[in-house]
């Protein structure tokens, strides 16, 4: 009880259901503040729901979350938004926005309905541009920009937000190696700074060298949750992920490392098909 | 695709030589397949973008410093500019006309409303300015106003820069409206019978494809985009349907007359019915813009903003659909300016919608009062109507930039 002053982030027994299908099935997850939590599981599993669904995006049948101890269902959006910023997986269509007109987009949950951004606004943006590089493209379309360089801008835009708690999803997904280190990098001291943070990942070592706690997703419900050194194991990665694989701590950088050896024994191959040109003539 | 050149490839980027070599250039998109050159070679023989000619044409041809500045700046900027247009429109639609009135006395005889004392003017051309050019050039502007800021609204909230104001069936429930209005005599009974028909009929449209759409408790925008689209067809059917079994030919060309669009014969009483419904419609969405921006990235985007999308959008349609409706209620369907307005301003300015949506009201303002015009004095002593200029000007103008801005393509 007493560690609820400390909770950022609590679900508890969230379902949601679409079409006969449970996306999330009874899943229970507490963050603490300051907490870096991965989520990490196979398609499907429903990370990105579980997401969406603390950020409120989406309000589940069953269970429910709060927020720094308060219940999501009596917050307006905007509230949330105050405190809360989700950067979403796939950068929708921008319309012709620059980046700095996207970023400044940030500050909106802390704008009056007839305030327009003050100076301090666009110095939060800025500095948001700089320390995820951006600032270089502040004035481009984000259409000109490349897959990589717009994630990093979705991610300058929920740092201007200046949220409690920050949601990523896949946030590295499109980076190259240097950048994906960057923004983790970033978001590592910003939560060793006071910030919460939930990320889902795809690359187990990248989620174990950046988390303080894994949490393991498969079809809907969460399967382990624990420091990477208790929750990855090869046997854990074989029934969820159906991956054989070694776990280890790397010699270099001294995180949990996963070095997958290829699909575990009774998965089919995918089907070899040959494709266009060799199969045409 | 092209051959694979590893030795050049595995090049490290400072051994490159300084200048440009352009066997070396990674194409992008489409041109990469040989037979297109790309942006970059079309920039360096000249070819220039239309936005940045009519830019330089208005003399503002920093695209970047002027979308760089605050918002209060870019509105000040581009309300001065739009302003003057809209001053200049009017001061020459008041003063061309059978009557040739000459600038100066126009000007004075608005002083002299305001109690002014300026200079002369003829008791005759002070009636025709305040009787009949004032009230239809503040329709017009009412009407433009209104058709720019619905189009912006209709744009954003559809994410289609191919979005009129027309899409939800106001234009097409005003037609039938005022049509019905016709049909029965009602006209020759009550003068403004026509407007009140029209606005009627867009709204009981408009409340028709909103419902069609929210059926079942779950609204959706492509729902609502089909709906507009099927009762816009059987609206379309129902008009045909009248002129068809109507016997009077009288009516008939009083019908088709209302079809094209116009602002002939329209008095102060047509600016206060119409007047108040687009300046609410107008200024509701003035204060949600800024909520407009972010619908545009998608409702989950929106609501992770802090949007309460559901509400925001039924306002933003209500208020567009109210505006739009009193617009055709006193000026019968008006086509493209709702469509261009705040696509060609959209390439000015950039899609800020806090910008956007009061330089598409300005804008919107300056094309029915430039097309009113012309309308009015192409042919003199007849009328040309203001609806079949718009399009005849603005849907091959249209297509222009459609053509010339292919490649930035949009997301359809």
């Amino acid at each position: 009880m007493n560690n609820q002053k400390n909770q950022a982030v609590s679900a508890q027994d969230l379902a949601y259901q679409v079409e006969a299908q449970w996306l999330l099935d009874g899943v229970n997850l507490s963050v603490d503040k300051g907490e870096m939590v991965g989520l990490i599981g196979p398609n499907g599993a429903g990370k990105s729901t579980l997401l969406r669904a603390i950020s409120g995006i989406l309000r589940c049948q069953d269970g429910a979350v709060t927020l720094e101890g308060k219940d999501l269902a009596n917050m307006t959006v905007k509230d949330v938004a105050a405190g809360l910023a989700l950067v979403p997986q796939i950068a929708p269509y921008t319309h012709g926005f620059t980046s700095m007109e996207l970023v400044l987009m940030g500050r909106y949950p802390h704008l009056g309905r007839f305030q327009v951004e003050s100076n301090s606004d666009e110095q939060i943006a800025r500095d948001a541009m700089a320390m995820t590089e951006t600032d270089q493209f502040a004035n481009r379309t984000l259409d000109t920009l490349s897959g990589g360089e717009r994630q990093r801008v979705f991610v300058a835009r929920a740092l201007a937000q200046q949220p409690r708690i920050l949601l990523l999803d896949e946030p590295t997904s499109n980076l190259d190696v240097l950048h994906q280190l960057m923004v983790l990098d970033l978001v590592r001291q910003l939560v060793d700074a006071g910030l919460t943070a939930v990320a889902a990942f795809h690359d187990l070592s990248i989620a174990a060298r950046y988390c303080d706690r894994l949490v393991v997703m498969s079809g809907g419900e969460v399967i382990a949750t624990g420091p990477a050194e208790d929750v990855l194991n090869p046997e854990l990665i074989e029934t969820v992920f159906k991956v054989k694989a070694a776990v280890y701590r790397d010699p270099v950088t001294g995180s949990m490392t996963v070095s997958l050896i290829g699909p575990a024994n009774g998965v089919a191959p995918l089907r070899n098909i040959s494709i266009g040109r060799n199969s045409a003539k | 695709m092209g051959r694979v050149r590893p030795g050049k490839l595995t090049r490290k980027p400072g051994d490159l030589p300084e200048r440009k070599v352009t066997t070396l250039r990674i194409r992008e998109g489409p041109s990469s397949f040989g037979d297109r050159p790309d942006k970059s070679d079309t920039k360096a023989s000249g070819g220039e973008k239309p936005e940045v000619f009519l830019l330089r044409a208005i003399g503002l041809d920093r695209i970047q410093t002027y979308r760089q500045a605050g918002v209060a700046a870019r509105l000040a900027v581009g309300s001065g500019i739009l302003g003057l247009l809209v001053l200049g429109a009017a001061l020459l639609s008041l003063s061309l006309g059978p009557v040739e009135i000459p600038v100066s006395h126009v000007a004075s005889i608005i002083l002299s409303s305001v109690r002014l004392d300026f200079g002369e003017f003829g008791r005759t051309e002070q009636l025709v300015i305040e009787q009949i050019r004032l009230p239809r050039i503040v329709v017009g502007a009412c009407v433009g106003m209104a058709l720019g800021v619905a189009g912006a609204t209709m744009q954003g909230l559809f994410r289609n820069p191919m979005a009129d104001p027309g899409i939800i069936g106001v234009s097409a429930g005003g037609a039938v409206g005022a049509v019905a209005a016709i049909a029965i005599g009602a006209t020759g009974a009550f003068f403004l019978a026509l407007p009140v028909f029209a606005f009627v009929g867009a709204m009981a449209a408009c409340f028709l494809v909103y419902g069609i759409a929210a059926v079942g408790g779950r609204f959706s925008m492509a729902t609502l985009l089909l709906a507009g689209v099927a009762v816009n067809a059987f609206l379309g059917a129902v008009v045909s349907a009248i002129i068809i079994i109507l016997p009077d030919n009288e009516a008939l060309r009083e019908i088709l007359f209302w079809l094209a669009g116009g602002l002939d014969s329209r008095t102060w009483e047509h600016v206060q019915i119409a007047g108040p419904f687009i300046l609410v419609g107008i200024f509701v969405i003035l204060l949600m813009t800024r909520d407009l921006n972010l619908l545009m990235l998608g409702d989950d985007e929106a609501r992770s903003m802090g949007v309460r999308v559901g509400p925001t959008r039924i306002i933003l349609l209500a208020a567009a659909a109210m505006a739009t409706g009193a617009a055709v209620a006193v000026s019968g369907t008006i086509a493209f300016v709702g469509l261009v307005t705040p696509h060609v301003l959209r390439l000015m300015l950039g899609p800020d919608h806090r910008v956007l949506v009061p330089m598409s009201a300005v804008g919107g303002a300056v094309f029915v009062l430039l097309a009113d015009t012309v309308a009015r004095t192409i042919i003199q002593p007849a009328e040309f109507r203001v609806g079949v200029l718009a399009a005849f000007v603005g849907a091959p103008f249209f297509i222009f930039l459609l053509i010339k801005n292919k490649r930035q393509a949009y997301s359809l």
